[in-house]
């Protein structure tokens, strides 16, 4: 996708975030976040004050212009944080509306029960009605194949170059709007109404209307909503105090110690980094169906991984030539070869590739090939190969099949070989057998190629705390095997979907959180039953429907970044939060002093940073506190990078930077600032 | 000067010798396993079938606040009645009046919540059997009480999902019988034998050595002093408390007293460790606790060493430190160790003057209260840490990318709502007392005038100190305030009663919620409550909450007096 790589600004986001961070200034909006609504108040309390400077002078309020100063701050304090959320919102807008243009306005030949064709625009196709598609036509909506069988470009989704093939029942019946037909014709029934689908939703929750708060971002709120309680008091009571010391305090000084002290860098950046977390779920092509599954992600104790594809490369490869008992090693490889020539599945492929490493060469065998004839695989005979133009029968297949064709013709089926093909499955590989006209030449030993890196991510896996998990149909031999090569943790063999389901029961009785990937339909309960289930797109509308994310690159590997991206939405509210509250100290000792040092000049003691006046303390401390903002959206829509490096040393990393740092970086700023700023006073 | 030093030193170490293996046996006794007191159960049994109690039967947390709050109901009826009339009752040689209901009410209230704050002066104020049925009664049964809640807590903070959390009877009668009643008796037998007075008869007539004839007021003082300090209650039998040297007769029974009052409050720590077999996480609130204190008491002992500028400016030689208020036969040294620690624990006894110690000592004690759960008072220490604690959790648990967990139970809105209240409550109550006494003084200085010995920076603490120490239940008084008149009675009695029950049923509650909870065992990416780097992280949160947003209140008081005297 072309956006993928896009800045974190661009200009047309910018200007349409800046015009929604005024129109956010609306209190029925702001109420939605308590601290920035308080800050909200206190702008407006210094507008009333400055505006009655105007109208009457007062002394011990302070200037006209210094008023004013201090109100534009806190109204560009407010500006920033609206600006914050608005441009999260317009990026991940910008991010689907890129997915949902693809699919927007496409001729639709709608078909009825008679079998009459009417032509309808793509937007006005309901759920439940059938339409056409032929090779070169763009799919108009998402819908299920009822019949046939095409290749499907799905590249407008997924960056896929490679087409994939959908067909008629099974699991992988499903097709995307936007996506293009490369050959054949498919009846397609519409499975959402429109404006319905995930992508739409999606849309929807970004955009702030049904965007619920999270369990945890109310539980962070509330703390939130606590020190800005705490603060309320402490300057609701500081009048008395300063009563009784006889220290008058200007409006403009309450309010600004109020406002810097209250958390609004975390309060302002809230709700774009709840925004951002789903915006980089999409970004990884993954469409989320609330904001809660990104977060429970970043939770998950157990991973339900398939073998094929995830851990393993989908295809076996060959590895190995066998001949049996008194065959010609280079007349076995010869015919494994030629019957393979013809075979574009990755298996046939590899053993050309095999072949061609024994020193076979396959293109001087191309000839034996003229007039011969192809026999495909069929699931009946569960063998292939070719019959050539002199008669000879040369057959490939699982050795039960070819021990049938063997015994049928009263050929032997010799003893090593069965040793030999029990061999190979217990080494995790795949026995293919060929023969000759029914005589049996040897066994071809197919492996699973484990994906290269996969063990460190699961390495990665495991110092995050997650199990890994695999699940294959293969038998526990294999399963064995492959889990010990691959370094996952545990695996489920010969799995049929009600393991799985037993297996996630059993995890989240031991109050496990458990993720899963899927996309059959009998995948479908299980997929309701983790707690988060992401569904390929490539997999059936049950499946869709029964998880909480799909991930529209059909890539199983998927879910271990998705782990990511909702442990990055947590540590990067958890570090500014952090920040934002250790900024404290710094501002209590900017403004502190500043509004005491005139009637007790024994309080001088305590501006350690030096600053210049009162006036110039309490300006640079809410200059401060509103720049931070926008120098910390870019952190907010990014998120803090996830190390896996232990839970200890991670809050240990963290502290250091944001706690340490939080403490710091205001002394620095607010002293820079001052000096910039008492120039001017 | 060293041997001062040498001297805090050394309480300080027994007290953690002494401290541990309580805790270790408090575990046994709480979780029912075998312990050396079980010969006691007997007692035990014969007073729950004579209550008809069933202590066996498991109780859910709202079940447990329930009782808690009946009985201390019963108590303070039991209070008024006594106080009201006991000019009337026996055990009264010196024929000391009955109090007036709204001194009555105020004495009541504040031995009932652990208090202690006293606007009566023992000696002429009560009788000997209000100091025995009302003062010692209350001083027992409101340690104990704090101590079953702590125990509740404990219990619900296993690994496993559940709604029972023992029986509230059990907990709070075995803290009488296995650890209040005997740890005061042997205090009690220390102080006899270094000439604390025990009692029933009336004043004493004596010729002093300038010729002039007093009368010694006396009375059953050393088993009131006992429990006084063991269950961290710090009214004094005297209005001097343990400056009064029948209280408090020399080094020996300072150091016993001091160890008696810290000793609970850092055992039940231990006894968290052993009870749920998580002694690293015990370490880890120990350490906090440890260096918040540490933190509180150096610069405390720094300055009461180096005396008062102001004086020394005098000409007057201050080579023994600022002995202001402070008692010769203890020195500057302990006076300031044991300033501090009946400040951080809520026991508020006190053997020297806070309102004479220097401006940052003062500050000191005020931070200790304010933060009020570096060791803390009896039971209630560790839950007021645990309120803390659970913020700790949250926020460290989402810089780490995980919904927070604490042992295996996670934190959500419920728990974050109640401790954020709980340690909300602090602030609000000190601040806003402070704010109206203030606010109140300022409209009519020359009415209030007696309010204050010391207008000015000083006077100010003097207030911040006086609702500090009601909001904490401490007790004690920075003193130089004139705390006997309606406003303070009033004010203060309504911050006593908010600032007991909220926050040992907000915390009680938080645990009774999380027992509840499915239990995931601890993995990889969970957050370990157990190490250092968590130790601070809750260091920071207590910091960041008490301290901070008692800065600007400081800051008028303690810190404006320190910079102008220095």
């Amino acid at each position: 996708m072309a956006s993928k790589s896009q800045s974190l600004f661009q200009p047309a986001l910018v200007s349409e975030a800046v015009k929604q961070a005024f129109v956010k200034l609306d209190p029925r909006i702001m109420f939605r976040n308590p601290v920035m609504f308080t800050v909200e108040i206190g702008t407006v309390v210094m507008l009333l004050v400055t505006l009655g400077l105007l109208v009457q002078p007062d002394a011990a309020q302070g200037s006209f212009g210094y008023n004013f100063t201090v109100f534009l701050v806190l109204f560009l304090t407010l500006l920033f944080a609206n600006f914050a959320e608005a441009i999260a919102e317009a990026r991940g807008k910008a991010q689907a509306e890129s997915l949902r243009k693809t699919r927007e306005e496409t001729p639709a030949r709608v078909i009825d029960d008679k079998g009459n064709v009417t032509s309808v625009s793509s937007s006005q196709l309901q759920k439940g009605q059938m339409f056409l598609v032929e090779a070169g036509e763009i799919i108009p909506t998402d819908g299920e194949i009822i019949e046939g069988l095409a290749t499907i470009d799905e590249s407008a989704i997924t960056g896929e170059s490679a087409p994939v093939i959908r067909e008629a029942g099974g699991d992988k019946s499903s097709v995307t709007g936007g996506t293009k037909v490369l050959s054949d014709r498919i009846k397609v029934v519409v499975t959402t109404a429109p404006g319905e689908s995930f992508l739409d939703k999606m849309i929807a929750l970004v955009e702030g209307a049904s965007r619920q708060k999270t369990p945890n971002e109310i539980a962070l709120t509330i703390l939130l909503a606590g020190f800005t309680l705490v603060f309320v008091i402490v300057c609701v009571t500081l009048a008395p105090f300063a009563d009784y010391s006889k220290t008058p305090i200007a409006i403009s000084a309450f309010i600004a110690l109020f406002v810097c002290l209250i958390p609004t860098t975390i309060g302002g950046l809230l709700s774009a980094i709840g925004i951002a977390g789903m915006d980089r779920a999409l970004r990884a092509n993954v469409i989320t169906k609330s904001g809660k599954a990104v977060e429970t992600a970043g939770d998950i104790d157990v991973l339900l991984l398939d073998k094929t594809g995830t851990i393993t490369i989908g295809n076996r490869k060959a590895t190995h030539f066998w001949p049996a008992p008194g065959v010609d090693e280079r007349e076995f490889i010869e015919f494994a070869a030629v019957s393979s020539l013809t075979d574009e599945t990755p298996e046939g492929k590899s053993i050309v590739e095999l072949a061609r490493e024994k020193q076979v060469d396959p293109q001087a065998l191309r000839s034996r090939l003229d007039g011969a004839e192809l026999i495909k695989f069929t699931a009946e005979t569960r063998s292939s190969g070719v019959t050539l133009a002199n008669g000879t029968r040369i057959r490939k297949g699982a050795s039960d099949a070819i021990r049938q064709l063997a015994v049928k013709a009263n050929q032997p089926y010799p003893q090593e070989v069965t040793q030999r093909t029990d061999a190979v499955a217990s080494n995790g590989g795949t026995p293919l057998v060929v023969s000759e006209n029914d005589r049996v030449l040897g066994v071809v030993e197919l492996q699973d190629i484990i994906k290269p890196g996969i063990q460190e991510r699961f390495e990665r896996l495991r110092k995050m705390g997650i199990k890994t998990v695999m699940v294959t149909g293969d038998n526990p031999l294999t399963a064995k095997f492959i889990a010990e090569k691959s370094g996952v943790d545990d695996f489920i063999a010969e799995a049929k979907p009600e393991d799985k389901m037993t297996y996630i029961r059993n995890e989240q009785q031991q109050g496990k959180l458990v993720a899963m990937m899927g996309d059959g339909t009998n995948d479908a309960p299980a997929l309701a039953q983790a707690d988060v289930g992401v569904a390929m797109n490539s997999g059936t509308q049950a499946a869709k429907e029964a998880g909480n994310m799909v991930d529209l690159d059909n890539d199983p590997t998927k879910l271990i970044e998705i782990v990511e991206i909702g442990k990055q939405l947590l540590m990067t509210r958890g570090t500014l939060t952090t920040f934002s509250i250790a900024n404290d100290v710094a501002k209590y000792f900017a403004i502190v002093p500043a509004l005491f040092m005139v009637a007790v000049p024994a309080l001088g003691a305590l501006n350690i940073m030096g600053l210049k006046s009162p006036q110039s303390a309490i300006l640079s401390a809410v200059i401060f506190n509103a720049i931070i903002i926008p120098v910390l959206v870019p952190l907010a829509l990014r998120g803090v990078a996830y190390k896996p490096i232990g839970a200890s040393a991670l809050l240990r990393r963290n502290l250091l930077i944001y706690g340490l740092g939080g403490v710091i970086v205001p002394f620095i700023g607010i002293k820079l600032i001052d000096l910039v700023v008492g120039a001017f006073l | 000067m060293n041997s001062e030093l040498l001297g805090i030193i050394g309480i300080y170490l027994l007290t953690l010798v002494l401290a541990i293996p309580l805790g270790r046996y408090l575990a046994r006794v709480f979780k029912g396993e075998k312990n050396a007191l079980d010969f006691l159960a007997p007692v035990e049994n014969g007073l729950f079938r004579l209550a008809g109690i069933d202590s066996k039967r498991d109780m859910t947390w709202q079940q447990h606040m329930t009782t808690l709050l009946t009985i201390n109901l019963v108590w303070f009826l039991l209070a008024m009645v006594v106080l009201c009339t006991q000019g009337a009752l026996p055990l009264n040689p010196d024929g000391n009046p009955s109090m007036t209901p709204d001194l009555a009410f105020n004495t009541a209230i504040s031995f009932l919540v652990n208090c202690n704050l006293q606007h009566y002066s023992g000696e002429s104020g009560l009788s000997y059997l209000s100091q025995m049925v009302v003062i010692t009664f209350l001083q027992f049964v409101s340690a104990a009480t704090g101590i079953a809640a702590a125990v509740v807590v404990i219990n619900a903070l296993q690994t496993r999902t559940t709604e029972k959390l023992g029986n509230f009877y059990e907990y709070f009668v075995k803290s009488i019988t296995r650890l209040l009643l005997p740890g005061s008796l042997i205090l009690a037998l220390i102080l006899v034998f270094n000439g604390s007075p025990m009692t029933l008869q009336g004043k004493q007539q004596l010729i002093t050595v300038q010729g002039d004839s007093v009368a010694v007021s006396r009375g059953p003082v050393a088993a009131m002093v006992a429990i006084k300090e063991l269950g961290t209650n710090g009214g004094g039998f005297f209005g001097a408390n343990s400056a009064h040297p029948l209280e408090n007769p020399n080094y020996l029974t300072n150091a016993a007293e001091n160890i008696a009052l810290t000793i609970i409050p850092i055992a039940m720590v231990f006894a968290l460790g052993f009870y749920l077999k998580r002694r690293r996480l015990s370490l880890m609130i120990f350490g906090v606790m440890t260096v918040g204190f540490m933190v509180l008491l150096a610069p405390t002992v720094y300055y009461e060493m180096h005396g008062n500028p102001a004086i020394s400016h005098m000409g007057i030689d201050q080579s023994l430190g600022a002995l202001e208020g402070k008692e010769m036969r203890f020195g500057v040294v302990a006076s300031a160790y044991w300033s501090i620690t009946n400040t951080i624990i809520s026991c508020g006894s006190v053997n020297s003057m806070h309102d004479s110690f220097m401006p940052i000592s003062g500050m000191s004690q005020l931070l200790g209260m304010m933060t009020n759960a570096f060791y803390g008072g009896c039971g209630v220490g560790l839950l007021n840490f645990f309120a803390y604690l659970i913020i700790a959790v949250f926020v460290a648990g989402l810089m780490v990318g995980r919904t927070p967990e604490f042992l295996g139970k996670k934190i959500e809105a419920r728990e974050m709502k109640i401790a954020i209240i709980v340690t909300l409550l602090h602030p609000l109550l000190i601040l806003a007392g402070t704010a109206l006494a203030a606010h109140t003084y300022v409209g009519n200085p020359t009415e209030y005038a007696g309010w204050l010995a010391n207008p000015g920076y000083h006077g100010f603490s003097e207030m911040l100190y006086e609702y500090t120490s009601a909001a904490a239940n401490n007790g004690s008084g920075f003193e130089g305030l004139g705390d006997n008149t309606p406003f303070w009675n009033i004010t203060t009695g309504v911050i006593l009663l908010l600032s007991r029950y909220l926050p040992i049923i907000g915390p009680v509650a938080i645990a009774g919620l999380l027992a509840r909870k499915k239990y995931t065992p601890e993995g990889a990416g969970t957050l370990p409550a157990d190490t250092a780097t968590f130790g601070v992280m809750v260091l920071a949160v207590i910091v960041i909450i008490a301290a901070l947003a008692f800065f600007p209140a400081l800051a008028l008081g303690p810190l404006a007096e320190h910079f102008s005297l220095y």
